[in-house]
């Protein structure tokens, strides 16, 4: 019998992929050193799961990739689900010099993105400031034996003594899985990337950096189109930068970026070669009654997701959560307050750069929930049927295998109850700007600076 | 990220109540008193409030533009940060220039010595970042292993401020403006538009020592230039040569501005050969020997915003130049 808090007298609601009412959050897995001292290269910097939610990718600022896969479940144990185990780890970007401008380029992996399954070999792009790599994942657990011109330890026999011909046979051998990067798409962005989106024709991918956006052949690795081009010809007047992008999920023609001023485009590639102007223009009227001067910093646009279906689209500014139907450009349909009591400390984050955290959101398979994450840990799930929130930690106390996650209540004035934690008191360096939710199921991955969490839902 | 604690400036700016104007405004005022705090009365009609709001507006504007400076050396810096720290340092001067409060605080602070026309905001952090042996900045890049990102490399002294009654003009941080100028460097060699090709060349030069000259050590003059609209010359942070070679006027006093360091940045050859410096303690490191922050940065809580007007004054101290 479900427990949480939230579903006092909700009816159990339709079986599927659900929010967060009907069932609770347990605790599944948690990767990653324990160390207090979290050394900067080991902060997850993205996470995405495959198409079939069977691996799930992290990249870290070391420009390390790790991909974990999920065992298959036991029949002995029909109420567990498979847990996620490393598979590979690459490294797969290392930190350059820029020569020109005297500047570091970072190895830390700023997206990965996964390509849709096409042979027992797994796909992934991922990217850092500059540079994109198509990296080959492939399993490798035969191995011939009974070579005729060579010995099982490769040296050669000799011609001479060779009597008899004989067949290789493939002999099993323990697992290995070797990741190759196939393609490098270099050189074509002279500002951050901040995106990478792969295109539902399965053959193109798009790239946006700050001030353009790139459209690649995923076989062609020394030319791109630019489809998108915002900066000024002169950057004394650039007041807008680009901030996230994505291809639609079904139509390999439409694509979206949003801005710093927050704004989204939508974009026909059909229309016109250079797509600078929009098909589909975003923007809610700003509420004059609560302008400020860090109105429009809170406003940029920090991630930008489609749903599913390709029906509607989703966007993350500072405080909140908003979700357009992309056929209606004036406001959103649905906003959600991720963690509003931090408008009155607004200065206080602008002071120390918390206000320019971008973070990420995400939606369930079935596109009835989004998740995203706030600071100390916390990370915050809205349904959008019941419109029912919760807002759960990802901390090392709550780790015990399939322990429910209570739900956390941050106090915003007056007196503060028991459980609940105070505004002044939340750890801003605690963010969690990284989660994922299974295309499938309800599991979902959370990376807390250093660490993977990894939830399940508790079967009822 | 820079763990630096926070000031007191929570509430007011941007927020619906504030509980705290009346010690901040205090504390200012003493500050402020010797140097014109009457004039601003007068010209605000004295409520405490709204003077208090345009301190805490001036303090905003200090925090942005120090921002802008610190951009990260190792590493080129966020646009996107930049581009919004840009934009609300405009929306203050905005606001500022409407409320006539602008011309108030150019009077404020400037010597008798300088006409308070035409001149950029400015404070000393950006005019004197460098040493005097004029060693590219950039090139400390190496010996800032231990440093954290936001240290500027900078004189220690926040000196005063000097600021433009003309509001369009704001002067704003040079390394940044100067990242960005390295960014259009490649961009330059990438791009097809041949306009920006063009402009790196040896009159980048000239402006230079032109510049070189008319520099001061204290505030930096400009001269006489005609008021720019706020979005050109705003978007200076994102500089690129095409400052150099623009119309003169706000490019050439922008220059003098930033000219102990710029030849070097022009200087492909210095660029590439420069010579390493000491990091030198920059505002941040003020800050933080203020304030130890160890543990996670919180919200000022009230027990801890007396000590923070105390840094707070202290620092505006230095900021306004006692």
């Amino acid at each position: 019998m479900c427990v949480c808090s939230l579903c006092v007298s909700a009816p159990r609601a339709a079986a599927g992929v659900g929010g967060g009412n009907d069932f609770q959050w347990c605790f599944s897995q948690v990767k990653g050193a324990i160390d207090e001292d979290v050394a900067e290269a080991d902060i997850i910097s993205t996470v995405e799961f495959n198409y079939s939610g069977e691996l799930l990718a992290t990249g870290d600022k070391g420009g390390r990739v790790v991909i974990f896969q999920r065992e298959q479940e036991s029949k002995n144990r029909p109420l567990s689900r498979g847990e996620y185990n490393v598979y590979s780890t690459f490294q797969s970007h290392e930190p350059e010099f820029d020569y020109l401008k005297s500047l570091e380029i970072e190895e830390k992996i700023n997206k990965i993105r996964w390509l849709p399954q096409q042979n027992a070999a797994h796909f992934l792009l991922s990217t850092n400031d500059k540079t994109i790599k198509l990296w080959k994942i492939s399993e490798r657990d035969k191995r011939a034996e009974g070579y005729n011109l060579k010995d099982e330890d490769g040296r050669l026999r000799d011609p001479f003594r060779i009597s008899t011909l004989r067949v290789p046979v493939l002999m099993p051998m323990d697992l290995m899985v070797e990741a190759s990067p196939r393609r490098i798409f270099a050189n074509a962005h002279t500002y951050h990337i901040n995106s990478i989106s792969v295109n539902s024709d399965h053959e193109t991918y798009l790239s946006a950096d700050d001030l353009r956006i790139n459209l690649w052949h995923l076989e062609i690795t020394d030319r791109s189109f630019n489809i998108v081009d915002i900066k000024p010809a002169n950057m004394e007047e650039l007041t807008e930068v680009i901030t996230a992008a994505e291809c639609h999920p079904h139509q390999c023609n439409v694509f979206v970026y949003s801005s710093s001023k927050g704004t989204i485009r939508l974009c026909d590639m059909r229309a016109a070669a250079l797509c600078d102007r929009h098909s589909k223009f975003f923007e809610e009227p700003e509420d004059p009654s609560s302008r400020s001067f860090f109105s429009e910093i809170i406003s940029s646009i920090s991630d930008v997701k489609f749903s599913h279906s390709g029906r509607y689209m989703m966007t993350r500014d500072y405080l909140s959560v908003k979700v357009w139907d992309l056929n209606m450009e004036n406001r959103p349909v649905e906003t959600y307050q991720v963690h509003e009591y931090l408008r009155s400390k607004l200065c206080s984050l602008y002071e120390n750069d918390c206000i320019f955290d971008k973070f990420e959101c995400c939606w369930n398979g079935s596109d009835s929930a989004i998740m995203t994450g706030s600071y100390n840990n916390f990370f915050r799930m809205f349904d959008r049927n019941t419109r029912r929130d919760i807002t759960l930690e990802a901390s090392r106390e709550n780790s015990k295998p399939r322990a429910t996650l209570k739900p956390r209540k941050v106090c915003t004035g007056g007196k503060r109850k028991k459980d609940e934690i105070s505004v002044d008191s939340l750890d801003f360096n605690k963010k969690i700007l990284h989660t994922a939710w299974h295309p499938k199921e309800n599991v979902i991955a959370v990376a807390a600076t250093n660490n993977l969490y990894i939830f399940q839902d508790k079967m009822n | 990220m820079s763990a630096c604690t926070l000031v007191s400036v929570s509430t007011v700016l941007g927020c619906h109540s504030c509980s705290r104007i009346d010690m901040f405004s205090k504390g200012t005022k003493r500050k402020f008193s010797d140097d014109g705090d009457e004039m601003l009365d007068e010209s605000l009609a004295g409520a405490q409030v709204s003077s208090s709001y345009s301190l805490q507006r001036q303090s905003l504007l200090d925090m942005s533009l120090i921002k802008l400076q610190l951009c990260h050396m190792l590493v080129e810096p966020n646009l996107c940060r930049s581009v919004l720290i840009a934009n609300t340092v405009r929306q203050i001067q905005e606001e500022m220039t409407h409320d006539g409060s602008w011309q108030v605080v150019t009077e404020a602070f400037c010597g008798g010595s300088q006409s308070p026309s035409e001149r950029l905001v400015a404070t000393e952090v950006l005019c004197r970042s460098r040493e005097q042996d004029a060693e590219p900045k950039l090139f400390s890049v190496l010996s800032y292993e231990g440093c954290r990102e936001e240290e500027v490399v900078a004189d220690e002294t926040l000196c005063s401020v000097s600021v433009s009654d003309t509001a369009s003009n704001v002067c704003l941080s040079e390394s940044a403006r100067h990242c960005w100028e390295r960014d259009e460097l490649v961009d330059a060699d990438r791009d097809d538009e041949t306009c920006e090709s063009s402009r790196l060349g040896p009159g980048d030069d000239e402006d230079d020592d032109d510049e070189d000259d008319d520099d001061e050590d204290e505030e930096v003059d400009i001269d006489e230039e005609s008021p720019r609209d706020n979005p050109k010359t705003m978007g200076q942070v994102f500089g690129t040569f095409e400052i150099k070679n623009g119309t003169p006027g706000p490019d050439s006093a922008l220059e003098e501005l930033f000219s102990d360091v710029d030849a070097s940045y022009y200087d492909l050859d210095t660029m590439l050969t420069g010579i390493q410096s000491a990091p030198k303690m920059g505002p941040y490191d003020l800050l933080d020997s203020l304030a130890p922050s160890h543990g996670p940065p919180s919200i000022g809580s009230p027990s801890s915003c007396r000590s923070d007007l105390n840094e707070l004054d202290h620092i505006m101290e230095i900021i306004v130049g006692s």
